[in-house]
Order: C-alpha cells, then sequence, then structure tokens
C-alpha cells in the first residue's frame, strides 16, 4: 500500500517517501488527517475570503448584519403583515429572523463553496493542497459572519419580547448542523463546477427552489403530516425547525428530524465520495 | 549526498482530447476542435511517457525541451499537483512548487497580507513565515509599501515580492518552472544567486527554462525532454549544447514570421545582412561585420518601447545584449502603431561557432516580443589557423597586436 500524501517535512522520519501514482479504482480515501496538517492553508484562505468581502466597502462588517435585518424586515411585511402567515404564536419579526440566519449562513456558504475551486484555479493548478481544503475554507468564512448574525438574534428577541427556553443550550448543534450541510452541499457543487460550469448558472436557481422549500418565511406547521417525511427529506427544514424550538420555544422536534439528518449524512457521505473522485482530474480540467 | 531523492518508474501522462464536454483552456479547445474535424474520434496524446529518473539529493536538474515536450507536467506530477496515468514517482519529502511567479497573490490584498498568504499556499507554516517576514521584506525592496494593496504596486514590485517570498521557501524538494523569464535583469540575477545557494543547501532542485545560460550556470545535470520521452542526460553543457545543434536548424539567416494574432507586438521579418551591401548573407565569416536587420509591427500603442538583440552562443552563454535605448537616440521609435525596421551593425568580434540571436520588443512592464529570431554560423576565416584554443574564448575581436624589440642593454 503507498504511504498517504503527507503536508509537511519538518517533523518526518528520514526515508520517508512520497508516492505519486495513478489513481486507484474504487472509493477513495477520506484523508481528513491530510485536511488537518494543511488547517493553517484552512485558516488564512478563510481569512483572505473574509478580508475581501468588505474591502472597499463603506459600510464593511456591518453588511454582515444587514443583509438578515433587511430580509426580515421585508419578510416580516410582506409575508408577517400583508399575507398573514401564521408564525407558531411568536412576532413574526423573530419567527423569520431566526430561520433567516440560517438560511443567510447556508446560502452564502454554498454559493462561496459553489465557486471556491474555480476562482482559486491559480492554486489548483499550480500548487499541491488537499482540494477539499478549498470549499471548506469558503465554509469557514462563511461561519465567522453567522456567528456575528447570531448576535443580532439578541436585540431582536429582547424588542419582541420573547424569552428564550431551556432548550436554547441546544443552539450549537443547530449550528453545527448547518455547518456540516453547507459543507456537503458545497463539496457537491464545488467539484461539479470545476467539471461543468453550468453550475454558476444552476446555483442561482437551485438557491431560490431551496429557500422556497425550506421553512424560512412559513412554518413548518403548514405542511400536512402525510407530507412531511417527503418535506424533512430537505436537510434545511430540520435544521431551521430545531432553530426554531430552541430559541423560540416552537413545535419540538420529532421523527421528521430523523429523516432531515439521514438525508444531511446522505448528501455528506456521497458528497465526500464524489469530490474525492472528481479531484483526480481537476488539474488538468479546470 | 548520494541518497536518492526523486525516482521515477515509467512515468506516464495521458491526455485524453477531445473527451469530456467543457474544457475552459482555450489552448485545449482550439486543439480539440483541429482534431475533431479531422476525425471525429477522441484523440490520445502521451505527454510523457516512459519516464525513468533517478535524482540525487542536492543536485540540481535542469530540465529543457521543446514547447510541449513535457516539461511542466513532469513537474507537476511531481509536485502531486496532478496524476499519473502509469508508472509511479517518488519523492523524498514534500516537494515545493515554484510553477508560476505570486501564487496565491491577491490584488486588493496588502503586502504583508499576501506574505503570508502567498508563503502559506506555497507551504511555509504561519511561524515559519513571522520568522522570516524581515528577511522576506529585505530582500524584495519593498518595505515601505507593505501595507499598500498590492494592486497599486508596479509589476516589478509584484514580481519582486512574489519572488522574495518563493525564494526563502524550504522544502528539501524545489520544482522550478520558468519563474524567471520576468522581471528586471539586476533582479534576475539576485534571484539566479539565491536558486543557487538552495542548490548548494543539500537541497535538490529541478529547473525548467528555455534559459539555456541559466540552466549551464546552475545545474548540476540536465535533462532534455522530447515528445514526452528523455532524449538525453548528462551535463548541462553537454546537454544544452546538443539541444542547441539538433533543435534548430543548419542556419537561419532569414526568416518570416507570421503576426501573432491577439499580440501588440509581432516580428515579422529578421535577417543576418552584410553590412556593406544590404544583402543577405549566406555564409558569414569570422571577423566580417555584419547586420541583424528586425522587421515587426506595432499594433497598438506601446509608450516607452524599446528594442533590444541578444546574441547566445553554442552553450547558452549570453555573448552580448544591447537595446536600442541604450545606444542611439530614440527617434522614430515611438511606440505608435506601424512598422518600424531596425537594424544593428555587430563588429567583428564573434568567433567562429553557432550563434542564437533573441529578439527582445517590450518596455520595462512587459516583454512584448522575446524569442528567438535567428541562428547564425560564422565559419572559421580560410586564413585561420586551426583552432586548438577555439573553445576557451568568448569572443575574436580584431586585436591589433604591436611587438618591438630592443637590443639587450
Amino acid at each position: 500500500m503507498s504511504p498517504k500524501f503527507r503536508a509537511r517535512t519538518a517533523e518526518e522520519p528520514q526515508g520517508y517517501w512520497r508516492e505519486m501514482r495513478p489513481p486507484r479504482r474504487g472509493l477513495p480515501r477520506l484523508g481528513l488527517r491530510e485536511l488537518w496538517e494543511y488547517r493553517d492553508l484552512a485558516l488564512i484562505l478563510a481569512l483572505r475570503d473574509l478580508q475581501l468581502v468588505y474591502r472597499q466597502t463603506l459600510l464593511g462588517v456591518a453588511w454582515v448584519v444587514l443583509q438578515p435585518l433587511v430580509a426580515m424586515l421585508i419578510f416580516a411585511l410582506v409575508f408577517g403583515r400583508l399575507a398573514n402567515l401564521p408564525s407558531d404564536g411568536v412576532p413574526y419579526t423573530s419567527f423569520a429572523l431566526a430561520g433567516l440566519t440560517v438560511w443567510t449562513f447556508v446560502s452564502t456558504a454554498v454559493s462561496a463553496a459553489a465557486t471556491s475551486l474555480v476562482e482559486d484555479r491559480d492554486l489548483v493548478t499550480k500548487v499541491y493542497f488537499p482540494r477539499m481544503l478549498a470549499p471548506v475554507a469558503a465554509v469557514l468564512a462563511a461561519t465567522v459572519e453567522l456567528l456575528i448574525t447570531l448576535l443580532l438574534l439578541i436585540p431582536v428577541l429582547a424588542i419582541d419580547r420573547v424569552v428564550p427556553p431551556v432548550q436554547v443550550l441546544t443552539l450549537p448543534l443547530w449550528i453545527a448542523g448547518a455547518i456540516v450541510l453547507a459543507t456537503a452541499v458545497g463539496l457537491w457543487l464545488s467539484a461539479a463546477n470545476v467539471l461543468y460550469r453550468d453550475v454558476r448558472y444552476v446555483l442561482t436557481f437551485l438557491l431560490q427552489a431551496w429557500l422556497f422549500i425550506s421553512p424560512v418565511a412559513f412554518s413548518s406547521s403548514l405542511v400536512p403530516d402525510r407530507w412531511k417525511w417527503a418535506y424533512n427529506l430537505n436537510p434545511a427544514a430540520g435544521l431551521i425547525d430545531g432553530m426554531r424550538w430552541a430559541l423560540l420555544d416552537g413545535p419540538s422536534p420529532g421523527w421528521e428530524l430523523a429523516v432531515s439528518v439521514g438525508s444531511l449524512l446522505v448528501i455528506l457521505v456521497s458528497g465526500a465520495a464524489w469530490f474525492r473522485v472528481a479531484e483526480r482530474v481537476f488539474a488538468d480540467t479546470i | 549526498m548520494g541518497e536518492p531523492a526523486i525516482q521515477t518508474d515509467n512515468l506516464g501522462k495521458l491526455f485524453r482530447l477531445g473527451a469530456g464536454a467543457a474544457r475552459y483552456d482555450t489552448l485545449r479547445e482550439a486543439l480539440t476542435r483541429a482534431v475533431r474535424a479531422r476525425r471525429d474520434d477522441r484523440r490520445d496524446l502521451w505527454a510523457l511517457r516512459g519516464i525513468n529518473l533517478e535524482i540525487e539529493q542536492g543536485e540540481a536538474l535542469g530540465i529543457i525541451g521543446p514547447n510541449g515536450a513535457g516539461k511542466t507536467t513532469l513537474l507537476r506530477i511531481l509536485a502531486g499537483i496532478t496524476y499519473p496515468t502509469e508508472g509511479v514517482a517518488r519523492t523524498r519529502g514534500t516537494v515545493g512548487s515554484l510553477l508560476d511567479v505570486g501564487t496565491g497573490f491577491h490584488p486588493e490584498l496588502t503586502g504583508r497580507e499576501n506574505v503570508y498568504l502567498s508563503g502559506t499556499v506555497l507551504g511555509m507554516r504561519r511561524n515559519e513565515i513571522r520568522a522570516r517576514f524581515d528577511e522576506i521584506v529585505e530582500f524584495s525592496g519593498v518595505e515601505r509599501f507593505l501595507d499598500t494593496p498590492v494592486k497599486r504596486y508596479s509589476a516589478g514590485m509584484q514580481l519582486r515580492l512574489a519572488f522574495a517570498v518563493a525564494a526563502h521557501l524550504e522544502p528539501p524538494i524545489v520544482v522550478v518552472d520558468e519563474v524567471l523569464a520576468v522581471g528586471d535583469a539586476a533582479f534576475r540575477e539576485k534571484c539566479l544567486g539565491k536558486m543557487a545557494e538552495m542548490g548548494r543547501r543539500d537541497r535538490t532542485v529541478l529547473f525548467v527554462s528555455h534559459d539555456l545560460g541559466a540552466i549551464t550556470r546552475l545545474c548540476t545535470r540536465a535533462v532534455w525532454l522530447e515528445g514526452g520521452r528523455i532524449q538525453s542526460d548528462g551535463s548541462p553543457r553537454e546537454i544544452v549544447s546538443r539541444y542547441l545543434e539538433k533543435s534548430t536548424p543548419e542556419r537561419l539567416l532569414d526568416v518570416e514570421f507570421d503576426a501573432e494574432p491577439g499580440t501588440s507586438v509581432s516580428v515579422r521579418r529578421a535577417s543576418v545582412r552584410d553590412a556593406a551591401t544590404g544583402e543577405v548573407l549566406t555564409a558569414p565569416e569570422r571577423g566580417q561585420p555584419f547586420t541583424i536587420e528586425m522587421a515587426f509591427e506595432v499594433r497598438d500603442v506601446l509608450p516607452d518601447i524599446d528594442v533590444a538583440l541578444i546574441v547566445v552562443d553554442e552553450l547558452g552563454a549570453v555573448i552580448f545584449d544591447d537595446a536600442v535605448r541604450d545606444r542611439a537616440s530614440v527617434g522614430t521609435l515611438s511606440g505608435e502603431p506601424g512598422v518600424y525596421v531596425v537594424s544593428a551593425t555587430i563588429p567583428p568580434v564573434l568567433r567562429a561557432g553557432r550563434y542564437l540571436v533573441r529578439g527582445w520588443i517590450g518596455n520595462r512592464y512587459e516583454s512584448s516580443v522575446d524569442h528567438d529570431l535567428l541562428q547564425i554560423r560564422i565559419a572559421p576565416r580560410t586564413e585561420d589557423p586551426r583552432e586548438f584554443m577555439e573553445r576557451t574564448r568568448a569572443v575574436q575581436p580584431e586585436i591589433d597586436w604591436q611587438v618591438k624589440r630592443q637590443p639587450l642593454p
């Protein structure tokens, strides 16, 4: 068996050989250890992305908060006031923001991850690094923004006089779920984008459609029970319901949550496997 | 020493032209189309085949060969960027790759941020960069602009900073692809010096270059790739001179070139002419002054245009280079669109032998043209004595000897 690609040399034993062979058939290794060894690169790429987004902008980091805030106000006006959608008995603004924090993160992270490899084409063709690092770094950068957005919940909940219930302690779980979801979908799309640039065009449409089937503007309680299983195949549905349960004491998650988690795992595992297979030709096709 | 650092065993890489729908590489697209037009099938191209190499630790291996010979593909496989199709390559330890100047640089970021970014991308750890930061900055000479976005740097400054980062990498094996073809001459020498230093410190360096002089100066061994295979392998001087002999036709004294589409400047004709009559020479002799004439088209204005000729001998050493602005008042060489003809009279100093004439057109920021134009073989004069010292002299000017003898006092 060939030794795995390893990153650095300083601490490597003498006589260590690194081998380049034609890709083997069948399922590849995940290479998590190597990803960890290249963490410096992931961090600096994420840092670069963060530095770039707000450079030469007037409002700077304020944009991170403004995006979900403005979306929340629009949603509250259109869906809360005009359409009068039910919001599980909490003020619509809080209801919308709980969903929007997750959704804004998932959509930014997924679009950034999807284009990450192609935008860093120079790196892919000029240096070696575990290719998964590119989408992972993109998600990492978006995660920092997510943490800032979460702070926005404090004043909004306070204004709406919503007191978070005990299960607010599960919040990190839902956030972790969102990060995993963005990574999983990001792996799929970023690798696909290298091979078929159509992804760029599909992306906008995909995110739009995804928003409509996720309970961002509406409550999952509107979905008839016999369709719950299909509705929850969208992991975002389970995650957003979970967020609302944790923050606003919304309906507690039931068996549907298992459907969402299962579907999330399927997307993650298949995404990672597909990525590792597809990456064999990245440098030659990108 | 004596330990192998790189081994390849029957290494090969196949490119499948015409396969797959979306190719964004314009060259490959063009090839695909050309191939499709002839035959609807996919065509396979072995970019590398049957490469067996063993490179010892501390060796500096120069790789030469025409475009498309597989030089870059070899480096990319060794660096782990792309997979081989067959065979295996083994390297002892990681391979740092310098396939481009400024890999990872981002124009919006400041010089300081880019040093960290590019350094990490090229395989340095954060604390290594921090430890070397001052050294890198000093080498680059852009201290004053460290906190300015790189997009406001001149092209030259960007290059210097980018190379400064690269020059401070310390992986045990480095592959370098043609990155020194850019930059101003003085800085290029400084970089070459740094690379030579790398070679001496037990580091294994693989160096692809068209600058054959640099290969003979810096490398301890050279390999000539042709059509994806190793043509020959040996001492740099020997390989370079064999390469020059084979790869260029006997002599090219009057050559016409096609205008290159998409470029703003292109050479259309170059010739070697008799300095007195202006006729194209067929067999220049040593001691005969001649003129190199070059006609070129400028389609887009090129401010501060300069034109240079570089004469290289069969070992790749530059015998001389000279630019219009080194000598003449610039006169009609304005850089405005038009067809220009420049001619340079070469004094009779070249010894008998074979020379390549390279033409360069550009300004301080860009090289619009930089390629071989002519090949001259200068025959010994019939009355020349047998050239037993031929190889030891670089030039053979007409030296006026005076000998006086006085009787012993």
